[in-house]
């Protein structure tokens, strides 16, 4: 079991995942989400190698109405 | 600098020493051409349908957006992507919300990532807001300044929220900033503008070797005359949300924004007469078929 934290809400996990097997259990399409690892964005091209990982901080962000 | 020519006088309405370029097919920031002169925000509206109406009723061609976290859905499931046509709009992913350089260069990365993902236009612009307190909503201008040179050096274009302070509206542009857009008034407020000759002396600073550098009118708007008299001034366009979002009629506001802006720009163009102290008759003084009882009060 690993823990990590998405928007600030901890969650816990089997094991390690990438973060496209991350974005599967969100019901919004991929494309309309940005994501960051431990402050730094993930590029959507790399979502396949990227992991996430025990303690990991995960940003999982979308657009909203604003001024 | 150059001091600001104090000929207020007689022409105390205009910004001296700008020659206006005339409108042809738009007008440019950060390398794009946008018709409208107005962007809007997609905040605050009661419903994503009443968001999406009145964008379209103010012809904006320019929306900005917010970056956040949570709440992926809204209450009715719906996402503000699929009330925004990609085709017609650029997103203008904002910072709002940001204290400090470091959120708020987080927050343009990702709003970047998300619209490379739509293949926006929009991907590497951002409407950089740091703020400095939040009861005013004033920016930070120290941190400002920094998250600007930062973000121009990672290579976006940043049109910068700051307040109607001609110092720091010069040292954003001197950054790099795309566009310096200084506040009328603060966000949400409604007050107009504030400062008429703060903005005129930004406008003067910022455009005085550079006819077409853009600055914008960002935040205070309450209603369509403080669109008309931003552009009067000179600017080149305004952004606003809350004005509209918040009329009583969203979208019939939005149309009245539409013609304030279109208005106000005409009347720069077309040049506004000096004010005088005294009247001068429209109608011809000869042949007026009765006398004349008063002369002059000064006559006795």
């Amino acid at each position: 079991m690993i823990r990590i934290t998405v928007n600030g809400k901890p969650i816990e996990l089997d094991a390690p995942m990438t973060v496209e097997r991350l974005l599967d259990s969100v019901e919004v399409p991929p494309n309309y989400l940005a994501v960051e690892v431990n402050a730094h964005v993930v590029p959507r091209e790399r979502y396949t190698d990227v992991t996430v990982g025990d303690g990991d901080e995960i940003e999982l962000v979308t657009l909203v109405g604003g001024g | 600098m150059t001091p600001i020519r104090n000929d207020a006088s007689t022409r105390n309405d205009i910004t001296p020493g700008i020659d206006f370029p005339a409108d042809s097919e738009g007008w440019s920031v950060a390398g794009r051409t946008l018709r409208s002169r107005l962007i809007v925000g997609t905040g605050r509206y009661d419903t994503l349908e009443q968001m999406r109406d009145s964008l379209d009723a103010s012809g904006a061609d320019c929306v900005t957006v917010a970056v956040r976290r949570e709440r992926l859905y809204d209450r009715q499931g719906q996402n503000i992507l699929d009330f925004l046509d990609l085709d017609r709009y650029i997103l203008l992913p904002n910072t709002a919300g940001c204290y400090t350089a470091a959120d708020a260069t987080r927050a343009a990365r990702l709003g970047r990532e998300i619209l490379r993902s739509l293949g926006n236009p929009g991907a590497d612009w951002v409407k950089l807001e740091v703020l400095g307190d939040s009861r005013t909503l004033l920016p930070d201008p120290a941190e400002t300044v920094r998250a600007c040179r930062e973000l121009v050096d990672d290579g976006f274009s940043v049109l910068c929220y700051t307040s109607d302070c001609p110092v720091t509206a010069a040292r954003l542009k001197e950054v790099g900033a795309a566009s310096v857009m200084p506040a009328g008034s603060p966000i949400g407020s409604g007050q107009g503008l504030l400062n008429r000759n703060n903005l005129r002396i930004i406008l003067e600073y910022l455009k005085s070797d550079d006819p077409d550098y853009p600055v914008i009118v960002d935040a205070g708007v309450g209603t369509a005359s403080d669109v008309s008299e931003a552009f009067e001034l000179g600017a080149d366009g305004v952004l606003l949300n809350t004005a509209i979002a918040h009329a009583r009629d969203p979208v019939r506001m939005a149309r009245a924004m539409r013609h304030a802006a279109l208005a106000g720009r005409d009347a720069l163009l077309a040049g506004r007469i000096p004010k005088r102290l005294y009247g001068t008759a429209s109608s011809p003084e000869e042949g007026v078929i009765s006398s004349r009882p008063y002369g002059s009060a000064a006559d006795g």
